[in-house]
């Protein structure tokens, strides 16, 4: 090692111990100072009975489940309803995004006016408007609508028959109860208000996303297209669309990173999601340093995985338009 | 704030870089090195955390102005030490910041329609010091559904607001009655309710003195919906204070008290005058007319006549913000005094 880089190594080093020393210093003086006020800490009350009930779970839940259980069925959720979401949001941002690119001039100003009307209304306003509105025009759960046979449309939200249910059944049969239907899988009307509104919300960014991804290829490109031979659509599918996925990816996986955060806006409207557990599980035990700590691990945690993916995607599409 | 400590920061102590870095943590500090009560008179102001808007115990009006049961504590604390019931700071605090407020020193006193429980009074370094209103969880239904019982509630959907003890009580009743329910769970009061009154979830569940208001006010036509006889749960509400600092705690626990006393003895903000010269010893006790009940608690002899002088006793406390002459309308029930068929009881001022 020259002496040169040696110095660089030791200037690293060090600015890396004063970091890690920082955040010790920083969780051994709070937790001093609770201790000193008589807060008790620690992860503990996570194997302790969660006691309250969740609404509506992905993973089988009871109230005598554990706590950190109940933050599990939260977390599975929250993916519940940020997978589909950033699949439709995908789907359809990159329709609008080639909607916008569009001669015809109806087409690429209907996508425009979707863009700029969804991207410029907060995001907490689109779901509380969803949300009222759908459970406003639906009729109550106790004359439910059965659109089909077995087929229930309520203010409880969408009924519909799924696998298993009582022994030896091989579907359970929502049915019409005294107080709500019973029975089968629903989608309430907080999940389809959640889902609808990021979807519809993010798909505006991804718009705008791969229309600026498209356009950032050179015009040269297309025209050496067109000169080669090439029709319209091939030149875009072999040769544009793999050059502008290049810079669509990076920015495109911020927007799903985002979209998975906004999911967390659930607990305005009634959706058990992550935060809206761990929210319940604070009051409950008053374990206010534990629960946001928690929260802010498992969104991190997802944020890398996702930032690897992505990662691995650009390399991967790196390699057909590789730059010199 | 002038007494922070960092903690721990002398095995550092050689090195340079510690002085940087105990610069750096400051803020992370004690903050109530001090006494509560001297920090009070210091900056001559109490500073007092309530609800962000629950009407009868804390809410704010169009001009900013607070009111209501849990206010009027903290105004008659004000009244006990300033003479001046409104030397109070309000912090308006959602269910998920109050305790939180409170233990890092933010607000002196959380008077937030905070139910007593033992895990919220031997684990958050907080303590209950009286209760001011006795409550229960209870359930208001629409009449179409001609329910007569909470029991009947099987598979229904309940709305809930978040960050209270209401879920927990709610999956207690329910599992012991063998009954399956859903709830749906809204972190802000407006959405729980506007949900429910569009028809979203068959009951709505809160603490009763709630309900009332909430049929009266919000419902779109009150005389749709009705409120079930069952109370599932006890709630006794009252302030709490930091634990560690047992004169503050004394003087919070005993202002209340004094409210319940004078109530007992008959003394209200209108005759507080004339009973000042009673024969009674223990009416003269109580304000400050024979021996000093204040010197105890580290105050002057005036200290329990100041804060009924200012917010009148607990039974014109209750009539005025959640009894007959308020939009609630709640009968005294089981917040009557011992004498006249309630909880109301305070130990004597002697």
């Amino acid at each position: 090692m020259t002496g040169q880089r040696l110095r660089r190594f030791a200037l690293q080093a060090v600015l890396a111990a004063g970091l890690a020393l920082l955040l010790w210093q920083l969780v051994a003086i709070t937790a001093a100072n609770m201790h000193e006020r008589g807060i008790h800490s620690g992860f503990g009350f996570l194997r302790e009975p969660a006691g309250f009930a969740i609404g509506e779970s992905l993973l089988p839940f009871d109230s005598a489940d554990s706590t950190w259980w109940a933050l599990m069925a939260g977390l599975a959720n929250t993916l519940r309803v940020a997978l589909p979401a950033i699949f439709v949001s995908t789907v359809l941002g990159t329709l609008l995004g080639l909607g916008r690119l569009s001669p015809n001039l109806l087409l690429s100003g209907l996508c425009k006016a979707y863009v700029e009307a969804l991207r410029n209304v907060p995001l907490l306003l689109q779901l509380l408007a969803w949300y009222f509105v759908v459970s406003d025009l639906l009729p109550v759960a106790n004359a439910a609508l059965e659109v089909a046979p077995h087929l229930f449309l309520s203010k409880s939200g969408l009924s519909l028959p799924w696998f298993g249910g009582q022994a030896g059944a091989w579907f359970d049969l929502p049915l019409q109860g005294e107080m709500a239907v019973t029975g089968g899988a629903a989608l309430t009307p907080e999940y389809l208000a959640l889902l609808l509104g990021l979807s519809l919300y993010s798909a505006a960014y991804v718009a705008e996303t791969v229309r600026a991804g498209i356009q950032s290829v050179p015009r040269g490109q297309s025209e050496a297209a067109l000169a080669l031979g090439l029709s319209r659509v091939q030149g875009f599918r072999l040769v544009l669309w793999p050059q502008a996925l290049r810079s669509i990816i990076p920015p495109l996986t911020n927007q799903h990173l985002s979209l998975t955060k906004n999911a967390s806006l659930a607990v305005a409207i009634g959706y058990p999601d992550l935060v809206s557990i761990a929210n319940t599980t604070l009051n409950q035990t008053g374990r206010a340093a534990e629960c946001i700590t928690l929260i802010m691990a498992v969104y991190l945690i997802i944020s890398l995985l996702a930032a690897w993916a992505s990662a691995w995607l650009e390399r991967r599409t790196g390699r057909w338009t590789r730059h010199s | 704030m002038d007494k922070m400590q960092p903690l721990r920061v002398g095995r550092m102590r050689s090195l340079r870089a510690a002085v940087l870095l105990s610069a750096l943590l400051l803020p992370f500090g004690l903050a109530h090195a001090g006494k509560t009560l001297e920090q009070i008179r210091q900056r001559s102001q109490l500073v007092c955390g309530v609800s962000t808007g629950v009407i009868g115990f804390s809410s704010a009006d169009s001009q900013g102005k607070w009111s209501g049961l849990d206010v009027d504590i903290c105004r008659a604390i004000a009244a006990a030490l300033f003479n001046d019931p409104n030397k109070v700071k309000y912090v308006p605090l959602n269910a998920q910041q109050r305790f939180t407020a409170l233990q890092s020193g933010e607000v002196d006193i959380l008077s937030r329609n905070t139910s007593w429980t033992l895990t919220r009074d031997a684990s958050l370094g907080l303590h209950f010091t009286a209760v001011t209103y006795y409550d229960g969880q209870g359930f208001l239904v629409p009449k179409k559904l001609k329910l007569t019982s909470a029991k009947q509630l099987k598979d229904a959907e309940i709305c809930v607001q978040s960050g209270t003890t209401t879920e927990k009580n709610l999956n207690d009743y329910f599992k012991a009655q063998g009954v399956r329910i859903k709830p749906v769970v809204f972190e802000k009061f407006e959405s729980s309710i506007k949900a429910f009154f569009s028809g979203r979830c068959q009951a709505y569940t809160t603490d009763a003195s709630a309900l009332a208001f909430i049929r009266s006010k919000e419902a779109p036509k009150p005389d749709d919906y009705q409120v079930l006889p069952e109370l599932i749960s006890k709630e006794p509400l009252g302030p709490m204070v930091r634990r560690g600092d047992d004169e503050w705690f004394a003087i919070v626990k005993w202002v209340i008290f004094a409210l319940i006393e004078a109530e007992e003895y008959g003394i209200t903000r209108g005759n507080i005058e004339t009973m000042k010269s009673s024969a009674n010893p223990a009416i003269a006790r109580l304000l400050g007319g024979a021996e000093d009940s204040g010197k105890p608690l580290g105050l002057d002899r005036e200290w329990a006549a100041r804060a009924v002088r200012a917010v009148g006793n607990y039974g014109e406390i209750f009539q005025r913000n959640v009894g007959g002459d308020s939009p609630l309308k709640l009968a005294r029930g089981l917040n009557a005094l011992w004498n006249k068929g309630g909880l109301m009881y305070a130990p004597p001022v002697r």
